[in-house]
């Protein structure tokens, strides 16, 4: 079955074509066979899963040949190991999920077909990208999950608003995804191919010269930096939440902005034969964006803003695993994968608010915790999981992130991720007791979820309730590890304590503060400080005037003068030139006959002249 | 005789006609320089009618007299088409009182 | 080239010479009546050209048929036409154009014929020749009989042609005719 993996991905994509032209006709509207084709995917995915979770397994892989360039040859195919098994389950699940659950949430919408249709094509992207086992074939879907994420992002594209934040979310990323293309060139260049086991094994290797892995890592990297929201681009996923609450669980928690994530694990082997300093940028990198984005989430009154921002966080948690080398890779990926289930839970969750209040913002719930139990419950266990209480799923990822960032002499870096830790639980403790408790400030009449959204908000706790005993069994580190044999390293209590008192340390003050609700927000009294965060530390307004303003009403100015003056100039030149000529030509319809035969003399003498000189 | 005396007299009749066409006004005088400039035509055929017989082919009878029938053909035509020419004027000069021929200028622009 | 012409050569220089003056007259005057008769002049030096070059019986066809019944019906039609005699100019604007482009047209020409025929001739008839008459006539009638009789046609058609465009109609009919009705106006406006 391993060998036969692509058909996971191929699923999906079938699935696209069939729900364009055939959807509408259907009874579900096409929700079926989006549904169909994930959950078949899902099922081949276990099914691959299985033999790698013993650790035994050696990866597979099997490729064709697209196309030759000469020295360069591109291949097409896929590359299966633990990793790539992971992504997979992880994939199908939550799109499976999402899915079910969207045939509720989105009932009655507008482009209802189209947009199963779009989820379908971003999941065959998305499993496209995870299988690759070439760069360009990974490009390829990282492509294609930017562009299904532009469409979803402006699904309700009627107002202004979203659309501006699809193309935000594109524009931003692109600009990630420059470095992304260098660095594969850069490789391509340093290895002859885009293969990417190869590269790794060339780069393990000592095939790379250190400066080219060097400058192929931090391209690479920028990549990671654009599509998974990190600093200085994390500002897209914020604005991104305008989509669909599922959209927003599926890619914008879940899958999509894991690819980043994704990519330096793939090529783990390249970040860490390349000098140093590449580790080091990374965990910069992760550490700054870890605290910004915990910071803004305490001010948002948007629920799934908090969410965005608690994900650009936790995506920096993944990578500050990663960039402790050899030994993070592991724990890094197993907050990947934890994450992945309390986040789309999360959004779920809150999707379900949403519908039962028409409105995204807590300063408009409250409350809640009687009128919608079951959303309460799961909401509280997606919480805790990403406040990191055990023995939910976040506590044991987090832990041995934090743990090992110690453990590698990391100390600053310890810090920032404890730190972090204190304000994760702080702001999601703030999120529930605003959403649930106190008395409810709406104006609807809110109710329960129905069963399609329920189920997989079940399903999902589930998860986040077990998911994380993976890692204390070993059974991931067996399954995602680095290098030939995975390290069994039992788990550290003191530093799970440590984690754990941090955690309920933010608890405590928040619900200190927001035990009842306070108009203004008890924040306000830090000030200064706090206007300078509900602002996003204007990095929005530094973007937009400083580098979007300046480059495009230029552009757009002599675009519009050349469109003006040349375009339309040469059109109406030819216009008023045909027009002029036809001014002088009309005198010679003299109307007078003789005139006429004075015209055919002449000609009659030319030619005769003409005629005998030639001939 | 030399044969281009002839030929430049058929010249110059037809420059003298084709002046008369383009410079006139009057729709009769225009008509009589057409058959000027048809008579130029027969005197170029009859000379090469005479020069032929001596100088190129001898086909007999027949082709010695091309020239001179072809003239005759010419006259004969020349006078028809005067003929209803003339009537042609004769209905303008009903219908417009005159018959300056710069007078019927509907297609100008 | 003059030198060596024969008496035949002066005899036809005399015709051209005076029939090209008359053509000349015949374009330039300002009364139609008198370039009627200049073109008369004109045409019997053509008919007499026709004689210097023992063409005889095209040139008795020329005298009879042009200066006898086409100028007659030039005359004719210059009475019915109210011809202006001295009232109006007979040039119109293109006086100018219409030299050039005669004089370009007598120059191609002369050029051309010079630079091809300057050095034939034409033979005198030798003694005793079949006069063109006769060998027009034979001609005429086997090689050529059926463009003769064409001709007759073409004449015959042009005759009913003549009679049809130019007959003033009757009275009667007139609603049916719109050129007379116009006729009609016009006579009863006038």
């Amino acid at each position: 079955m391993i060998h036969y993996a692509w058909i996971v991905a191929a699923l999906p994509a079938v699935a696209v074509p069939l729900i364009v032209f055939v959807g509408k006709r259907m009874p579900g509207q096409g929700a079926g066979i989006g549904i169909a084709a994930v959950a078949v995917s899902f099922v081949l995915s276990l099914i691959i899963a299985i033999p790698f979770l013993t650790g035994n397994q050696q990866p597979v892989e099997g490729h064709i040949t697209w196309f030759d360039l000469g020295t360069f040859s591109l291949q097409v195919g896929q590359y299966v190991d633990g990793l790539t098994s992971m992504m997979l389950v992880v994939v199908t699940f939550v799109s499976l999920c999402v899915q079910v659950y969207s045939v509720a949430y989105m009932h009655e919408d507008v482009r209802y077909t189209w947009y199963y249709a779009v989820l379908s094509l971003f999941t065959a992207s998305m499993l496209n990208l995870v299988l690759a086992n070439d760069l360009i074939q990974l490009l390829v879907g990282w492509e294609g999950v930017g562009i299904c994420s532009y469409l979803l992002v402006g699904h309700w594209y009627e107002d202004r608003v979203n659309s501006n934040a699809g193309i935000k979310a594109f524009i931003t990323t692109k600009t990630g995804d420059i470095p992304f293309l260098f660095g594969i060139f850069t490789l391509i260049f340093a290895t002859g191919t885009s293969n990417m086991r190869d590269i790794n094994l060339a780069a393990l290797h000592g095939g790379i010269s250190a400066a080219l892995l060097f400058a192929a890592a931090l391209l690479l990297f920028g990549g990671a930096i654009g599509k998974s929201a990190q600093f200085p681009l994390h500002v897209w996923l914020p604005d991104a939440m305008a989509g669909p609450t599922p959209v927003s669980a599926l890619i914008h928690a879940a899958t999509m902005v894991a690819a980043g994530v994704y990519l330096v694990g793939r090529m783990f082997p390249v970040f860490v034969s390349a000098p140093h300093f590449v580790l080091t940028f990374v965990s910069i990198i992760a550490a700054i964006t870890m605290l910004i984005a915990a910071l803004l989430a305490m001010v948002q009154d948007d629920v799934k803003r908090v969410l965005a921002y608690s994900t650009v966080s936790q995506l920096a948690y993944m990578l500050a695993g990663l960039s402790l080398g050899p030994s993070g890779y592991t724990p890094g990926l197993f907050h990947l994968f934890t994450h992945a289930f309390f986040k789309a839970l999360l959004f779920l969750a809150a999707g379900s608010l949403i519908h039962a209040v028409h409105s995204n913002n807590m300063s408009e719930m409250g409350g809640l915790r009687k009128k919608m139990p079951l959303t309460f419950v799961v909401f509280l266990i997606g919480a805790m999981a990403l406040s990191g209480i055990p023995p939910l799923a976040g506590f044991w990822s987090k832990d041995e992130i934090i743990s090992e960032a110690f453990k590698t002499h990391q100390y600053w870096l310890f810090a920032v991720t404890l730190g972090t830790a204190v304000l994760t639980a702080f702001y999601m403790t703030r999120a529930v007791l605003l959403t649930f408790f106190g008395d409810y400030r709406g104006h609807t009449e809110p109710h329960e979820a129905p069963l399609a959204m329920a189920a997989p908000m079940v399903v999902l706790a589930a998860f986040a309730c077990l998911a994380g005993l993976l890692g204390p069994t070993h059974v991931f580190v067996d399954w995602v590890h680095f290098g030939p044999v995975a390290e069994h390293v039992p788990v550290d209590y003191g530093f799970a304590a440590i984690s754990l008192v941090g955690a309920l340390a933010g608890v405590a003050v928040g619900y200190g503060l927001y035990r009842r609700w306070r108009d203004p927000d008890p924040l306000r009294t830090l000030g200064p400080a706090y206007t300078f965060i509900e602002n996003k530390y204007y990095l929005d307004d530094i973007y937009e005037k400083g580098i979007v303003r300046t480059i495009q009403y230029p552009m757009a100015a002599e675009v519009d003068r050349f469109d003006r003056n040349v375009v339309d100039g040469a059109v109406n030149g030819t216009g008023r030139a045909a027009r002029g000529l036809g001014g002088v030509l009309r005198y010679l319809q003299s109307g007078s006959v003789q005139r006429y035969a004075v015209f055919l003399f002449v000609g009659v003498v030319v030619l005769a002249v003409i005629i005998t000189r030639i001939t | 005789m030399h044969l281009w005396l002839p030929l430049v007299f058929s010249a110059a009749l037809f420059a003298i006609g084709v002046y008369g066409v383009l410079a006139r006004r009057n729709a009769v005088l225009i008509l009589m320089s057409i058959e000027l400039m048809l008579n130029a035509v027969n005197v170029n055929l009859v000379a090469f009618s005479k020069a032929i017989r001596s100088g190129l082919v001898t086909a007999g009878a027949t082709a010695a007299t091309t020239g001179q029938i072809f003239a005759l053909f010419v006259i004969t035509v020349a006078a028809a088409e005067i003929g209803i020419g003339l009537a042609i004027v004769i209905l303008i000069y009903r219908n417009r009182e005159s018959i300056n021929v710069d007078e019927v200028n509907l297609l100008k622009w | 080239m003059i030198a060596s012409f024969s008496a035949q050569d002066w005899a036809f220089t005399a015709v051209a010479v005076v029939g090209i003056i008359a053509a000349l007259r015949m374009v330039t005057t300002k009364n139609v009546v008198h370039g009627a008769l200049y073109l008369v002049i004109a045409l019997s030096m053509i008919g007499a050209g026709y004689l210097v070059m023992a063409a005889e019986f095209v040139a008795w066809v020329q005298i009879i048929i042009y200066v006898g019944a086409i100028v007659v019906l030039l005359l004719f039609a210059l009475m019915l036409t109210k011809a202006p005699i001295g009232r109006e100019a007979l040039d119109n604007q293109q006086r100018g154009i219409s030299s050039l482009v005669a004089l370009a047209v007598l120059a191609g020409l002369v050029f051309l014929v010079l630079d091809a025929f300057r050095s034939q001739t034409i033979p005198l008839p030798g003694p005793a020749p079949q006069t063109t008459t006769g060998q027009i006539g034979e001609s005429l009638f086997r090689a050529f009989v059926a463009p003769f009789e064409i001709v007759s046609i073409l004449l015959l058609a042009a005759l009913i042609g003549a009679i049809a465009i130019a007959r003033k109609d009757d009275p009667v009919h007139s609603d049916q005719h719109p050129a007379a009705r116009t006729a009609e106006t016009a006579r009863r406006e006038r």
